[in-house]
């Protein structure tokens, strides 16, 4: 099912206060033979999602953006020395039904790789996972228009040139990407390896993560309505 | 123009506002007889009764909130309305009762003050006033209370119990700290006895509303989706349109989320997109980039845009269909693909009017163009883009 499935695990952790969403997820992920993905535990709550994710130390977590106290930041913010750990480090996946610039925006630079929406499926979300246990970043199309959108919205100069602007090659991709492009597709398009469209996302998802522009929160903010 | 009667009784009688002006500025000169009347309808009629059409409404309401500070027009109104009043005044000679005169036009005008008060309460109902106009109640009403207060002192003067007046306040004060003593708790609980309930009652009528919104939406589609389960279309087709209008309904409250027509690119390219959505079960994916207001041009692309996004949803298989849409400072680009079989362009019968006429042709009829290529990976896409018009 999967192409990166080269006989290897990746270990799942799923957090979300839907039980029945869990099994969903569970259920089309779950089959360690066929999509190489071990769900090695599961949690409802903040307090849970830390313990569970300390103890079981997997490779990637499934992440709600919308949990009881706190939310998904909470959680990220609990779990910051495991995902900056650099030996084995955890990474974030957040998947959300919500499609609200300030959630995807918050979470990303609470640390999470990537940002699915729930709609996602079984196959599409089983590649996100693997992408994102490789260190890779994950961009939905709506992401990548809302990264564009973030960072074209500004005259003001930028405080620091390198954090706070885009390249044009990587305005390319996210453009492709917000257009439907798979990344395969993406390199096809612009003739460049799959490898390099995602270090290209990955600047970008840095970039997204280490820039102070207040404008980036306050565009947040301000389109509250999608 | 001070206190919207004319509107109002022009409202009422559909007739010109400025024709009720007119009449009362000119009974307002034979003996100042318009002041009164224009006073007394003021007092009594009640306000919004007698129909000020609705489209006048939100420019009332500006104005009023616009201003403590009376605007030009108002301040003319008001001199007006003194003049009005001096000359009534010198017009009438009471004679022996000229004494009473003034201190019951003061009781008059206070009383008037306080309450009309009660007219303002409604009327911030619909204005919701903001927070620092509580001063000016509150001041209107402590104004009004002087006014009477010097009305009735006035009274008293004239009638020469002045002598005895030290003792009557004093007695008078006392039955008021007295009444007060025994009444306050009493007042007090009655209060917030009061505020409780109407919290409360918002809160029903809050909840209410939610009940009545999911009832009608999400409880309707529910039905609808088991009814239909054995037709997977339609039941994404029901979900998706529930999911949008539940999404616009949460994000923008008080809207309906079934609003006026739109007038920016974005509005307009999730509305055309949710039409498609709508009329053939295929699910369209819409990521917007920048907006910028439509104009006659946008809107050309926006039907070639509407035609590509029902084409691939028409032969585009259920992959789905993804639109994304970016204004830039020059130009407006539009793609719409989809997963399907794809086509070759140039193997396209001429008669296939969809996509020759209705996309190619518009595009480039409006300045604009249109590229029609199969998408790397399958798929055919749809690349829509138009100068932007120089002035914004």
């Amino acid at each position: 099912m999967t192409p990166a499935a080269e006989e290897r695990r990746v270990r799942v952790v799923l957090v979300d206060d839907h039980r029945m969403f869990r099994t969903g997820v569970q259920a089309e992920i779950g089959d360690t033979e066929s999509t190489g993905v071990e769900v090695v535990g599961e949690a409802a709550d903040v307090d849970q999602a830390v313990t569970v994710v300390t103890a079981t130390r997997p490779d990637v977590v499934l992440l709600d953006v919308h949990l009881p106290i706190g939310g998904g930041v909470e959680v990220l913010k609990r779990c910051a020395p495991l995902i900056a750990d650099a030996d084995q480090p955890v990474r974030f996946l957040a998947l959300s039904v919500s499609d609200a610039a300030e959630d995807v925006i918050g979470v990303i630079r609470g640390g999470a790789r990537g940002y699915v929406t729930k709609t996602i499926t079984g196959p599409d979300l089983v590649n996100s996972i693997f992408r994102v246990a490789d260190g890779d970043a994950v961009f939905s199309p709506r992401l990548a228009g809302f990264v564009l959108d973030a960072f074209a919205s500004s005259e003001v100069s930028p405080a620091d040139e390198d954090l706070d602007r885009l390249t044009q090659r990587e305005r390319e991709v996210l453009r492709l990407i917000a257009r439907g492009y798979a990344y395969k597709e993406v390199a096809k398009q612009l003739f460049i390896s799959v490898k390099t469209v995602e270090s290209h996302v990955s600047a970008v998802l840095r970039k997204l993560q280490l820039s102070n522009r207040h404008e980036l929160t306050r565009w947040a903010t301000a389109r509250r309505l999608v | 123009m001070v206190g919207g009667v004319a509107r109002g009784l022009a409202g009422h009688l559909s007739m010109p506002v400025s024709w009720v002006r007119v009449v009362f500025v000119v009974l307002a000169t034979i003996h100042g007889l318009g002041i009164p009347l224009y006073a007394v309808f003021w007092f009594v009629v009640p306000l919004g009764v007698g129909g000020v059409s609705e489209a006048k409404e939100p420019r009332d309401a500006k104005s009023w909130l616009a201003g403590r500070r009376p605007d030009r027009r108002q301040i003319v109104a008001l001199v007006a309305l003194a003049c009005g009043i001096g000359t009534l005044l010198d017009n009438t000679n009471f004679g022996a009762a000229n004494a009473y005169i003034w201190p019951l036009l003061l009781i008059g005008l206070g009383a008037a003050l306080v309450w009309r008060q009660a007219d303002n309460v409604r009327r911030a109902r619909w204005v919701a006033m903001s927070r620092r106009k509580r001063f000016w109640p509150l001041a209107r009403g402590a104004a009004g209370v002087l006014l009477v207060g010097a009305g009735v002192t006035g009274f008293l003067v004239v009638q020469g119990s002045v002598g005895h007046l030290g003792t009557i306040l004093q007695a008078a004060l006392a039955v008021l700290v007295g009444v007060a003593l025994i009444a306050g708790p009493y007042l007090v609980r009655m209060a917030q006895d009061l505020s409780a309930e109407r919290r409360e009652r918002i809160r029903a009528q809050e909840r209410a509303e939610v009940a009545a919104h999911v009832h009608d939406s999400v409880l309707h589609t529910l039905t609808l989706i088991q009814r239909n389960a054995e037709n997977p279309r339609e039941v994404t087709r029901l979900a998706r349109a529930q999911e949008r209008e539940l999404r616009a309904w949460l994000h923008r409250p008080g809207g309906n989320g079934r609003d006026d027509e739109p007038t920016t690119l974005a509005e307009a390219i999730r509305r055309t997109a949710a039409e498609v959505e709508d009329a053939h079960g295929v699910p369209v994916e819409v990521v917007c980039v920048g907006d910028c207001p439509l104009d006659d041009r946008l809107a050309a692309q926006l039907q070639a845009a509407r035609e590509a996004m029902v084409n691939a949803a028409k032969y585009g298989g259920d992959g789905g269909v993804q639109v994304y849409a970016e204004a830039e400072e020059a130009k407006v680009f539009v793609s719409v693909r989809d997963r399907g079989p794809g086509f070759d362009p140039e193997a396209v019968p001429a008669d296939r009017m969809g996509v020759r006429e209705s996309i190619i042709g518009r595009m480039r009829r409006n300045g604009g163009e249109a590229r029609l290529r199969s998408a790397p990976g399958g798929g055919t896409e749809v690349e829509l883009e138009m100068e932007r018009s120089a002035t914004i």
